[in-house]
């Protein structure tokens, strides 16, 4: 052991305490995976939830004792904690949804909740990273653990599609982003964050501009990918319709969500001396994003399809956050990234529930009379859709209010005014889904319609009640 | 006498690896990826990085060659068909990939008059002792959830290639 070298202590291990839970309790199901028979399966779903029950305490407990860990590697700060806190919590709800679509499709595994842990686990890495390697290694943790989550029912031809396309478009942006994170390296000689944000700004020290704006483009690229940003979004609504609707819930809540805490982190201190180079394209990178994802999502037919395109141009709104580029915007992001988390799970707690066995009724149409026949999970699954559109009370309008006012304090006026024209544009969309499930009379698709199981409601009212309370009470999370 | 040595390897991994991609039949595929990395190990060696340059024919020319191999032959993969691909790709591809070398043809040699020539074999820091104790000192933590990466890969192929759900 070298003279110098300082073995971690206690509180650095509290530091990484969510992280050692949810991989401790993953690989404890693993092991009791092949032990335990086919129709008692679901008490290692039980286990993972409380898991995730237990990581958010780690959490917690983690953000208590802020501060670096592990030799620099972790830095747990506010924003960590608040991200570690919403990925478990987008774990857990996902996890409620599982059951009973699970049960349903009759594909109930240890290897399911094993994988929504690691997949979480990674994401909570990454979130709280200070250094480019283990930021990278988080990310891949968590995609691979998405790749495979997208092809879970692999005997569906969709699923085999999703997961294979996912996972070819995946490698090739993590290669962008590996490729960046090369160049920064040998342009500073550092992958801590604070440290190339040191190099970057010290004139005397500074490489060449061209180097590290290289380097800026094709991390940007791998992050642009893992956002579904415009144009890199092609993947995602081939994804969220083949893989099974709680695995879609997953994919665009989770992952995003960590993915922006990173690109927020990276940009706002490692390149914060670039500022100028990047502030183009990130506001060109928000724009399109928002018109592709709103624009095309008024084409679509199928409601996995739709909420696909919906989570790109949120995607968007959320870029504009990053684009203003203060103190100011990176709280309505933080904002933002929760109640869309909320948003989303909902919307697609209510597909998983409503596709029944097969996932045979996704389409637009087949929501028809919903509103008649299931009056609470219509008035739920609408305040949802009016939060996706930005309707005050609701916490949709609040998030994007905050954006658009960062956007406006930071100058961003083109931005602000199109922004706001594409959530008009959106409002189509939405409204249609509504119009559908209580103007229209019922059709076949609501014969055999059964209850829903207990745990997805609870997911859908608790995703239902945050919309409501964020959007009342804001200050609970600001 | 180093750097035409290095001349002479790095020009052999881009002949490689610009084979790899070319190659129809994945035998001869993998075989290229072989010499790719056989050249790159010697570049580490000649950066004085003896243990990378080891562990880089061990791991990667040797074993992870050796399954991809054997993969290949499992599935008896025949010569790949040649498709058309898509409009766009035709029409872009060239264009977009002469884009790309010339900005990173421009970025290299607008480094090139800043940047110090390297002197080969003047790191010394690419010993086994060195390599062991950065990665169990200030690279635990990447080094300990490496492990739940390759943990993770290792259930992602059960999960789709193995297990029948029922």
């Amino acid at each position: 052991m070298p003279a110098n070298f300082v073995p971690p202590s206690g509180v650095e291990y509290i530091r990484v305490l969510p992280e050692i839970i949810l991989a401790a309790v993953a690989t404890l199901i693993m092991v009791l995976e092949p032990l335990t028979p086919a129709p008692r399966k679901r008490a290692l779903g039980y286990l993972a939830l409380a898991g995730f029950a237990g990581a958010l305490a780690g959490a917690a407990a983690a953000g208590w004792r802020t501060g670096p860990a592990f030799s620099g590697m972790l830095e747990v700060d506010g924003f960590a904690t608040f991200f570690r806190l919403l990925v478990i919590l987008a774990g857990l709800l996902v996890t409620l949804v599982s059951f009973p679509y699970l049960r349903r499709e009759e594909a109930e595994s240890g290897e399911y909740y094993a994988l929504l842990l690691y997949s979480v686990a990674g994401q909570t890495i990454m979130v709280s990273a200070a250094d480019l390697i283990v930021l990278f290694i988080g990310l891949e943790i968590s995609s691979i653990a998405s790749y495979v989550l997208a092809g879970y029912m692999r005997r569906e031809k969709l699923a085999n599609e999703a997961a294979a396309k996912y996972f070819l478009l995946g490698s090739f942006a993590t290669a962008f982003l590996l490729y960046g994170i090369a160049l920064i390296y040998g342009a500073t000689g550092t992958t801590r964050l604070n440290g190339i944000a040191q190099v970057l700004s010290d004139p005397r020290m500074a490489p060449a501009g061209i180097l590290t704006g290289t380097a800026v483009a094709l991390m940007l690229v791998g992050f642009a990918f893992k956002i579904s940003a415009a144009p890199f979004q092609v993947w995602a609504p081939d994804v969220y319709q083949g893989a099974p609707s709680p695995v879609a819930a997953f994919l665009a809540a989770g992952p995003k969500a960590a993915a922006f805490a990173v690109l927020l982190r990276v940009f706002m201190t490692a390149f914060a001396p670039l500022t100028g180079r990047w502030l183009a394209i990130m506001w060109s990178l928000s724009l399109l994003t928002m018109i592709v994802g709103n624009f095309a999502a008024l084409l679509q037919t199928n409601i996995k399809r739709l909420l696909a395109y919906s989570s790109i141009a949120h995607a968007g709104y959320v870029l504009v956050a990053v684009t203003a580029h203060s103190e100011e915007g990176v709280q309505a992001a933080m904002f933002y990234l929760t109640v869309y988390v909320f948003m989303n799970i909902g919307a697609f707690a209510v597909v998983a529930y409503f596709s029944r066995k097969g996932e045979r009724y996704v389409e637009i149409e087949d929501l028809a009379g919903l509103g008649v026949r299931q009056p609470v999970l219509a008035a739920l699954f609408a305040v949802i859709l009016l939060s996706l559109i930005g309707v005050p009370p609701t916490a949709g309008f609040l998030g994007k209010f905050y954006i658009f006012q960062a956007a406006v304090k930071a100058d961003l006026l083109w931005l602000t005014v199109l922004g706001l024209l594409n959530s008009a544009v959106a409002a189509y969309y939405y409204l249609r889904l509504i119009v559908i499930m209580y103007m229209k009379e019922p059709g076949d698709s609501l014969l055999e319609l059964p209850g829903m199981a207990v745990s997805t409601r609870a997911a859908l009212w608790t995703s239902a009640a945050a919309v409501v309370v964020l959007g009342l009470f804001p200050a609970l999370i600001r | 006498m180093d750097a035409i040595i290095f001349l002479i390897f790095a020009a052999a991994a881009v002949i490689f690896g610009i084979n790899v991609v070319l190659r129809t039949h994945p035998v001869s595929s993998a075989l290229a990826l072989i010499g790719v990395m056989a050249s790159l190990a010697v570049i580490y060696l000649l950066l004085g990085a003896p243990f990378l340059a080891a562990v880089q024919v061990l791991v990667y020319a040797g074993a992870i060659m050796v399954l991809f191999l054997f993969v290949i032959m499992l599935l008896n993969a025949g010569s790949e068909k040649k498709s058309r691909g898509a409009w766009m790709a035709r029409l872009a591809g060239v264009p977009l990939l002469v884009a790309l070398l010339t900005i990173l043809s421009f970025v290299i040699f607008r480094m090139y008059p800043r940047s110090v020539g390297v002197k080969f074999g003047s790191f010394a820091a690419g010993t086994v002792e060195r390599v062991g104790s950065a990665l169990f000192t200030t690279y635990l933590l990447p080094f300990e959830i490496t492990s739940l990466l390759v943990l993770i890969a290792i259930l992602g192929a059960v999960v789709l290639g193995y297990k029948e759900l029922d």
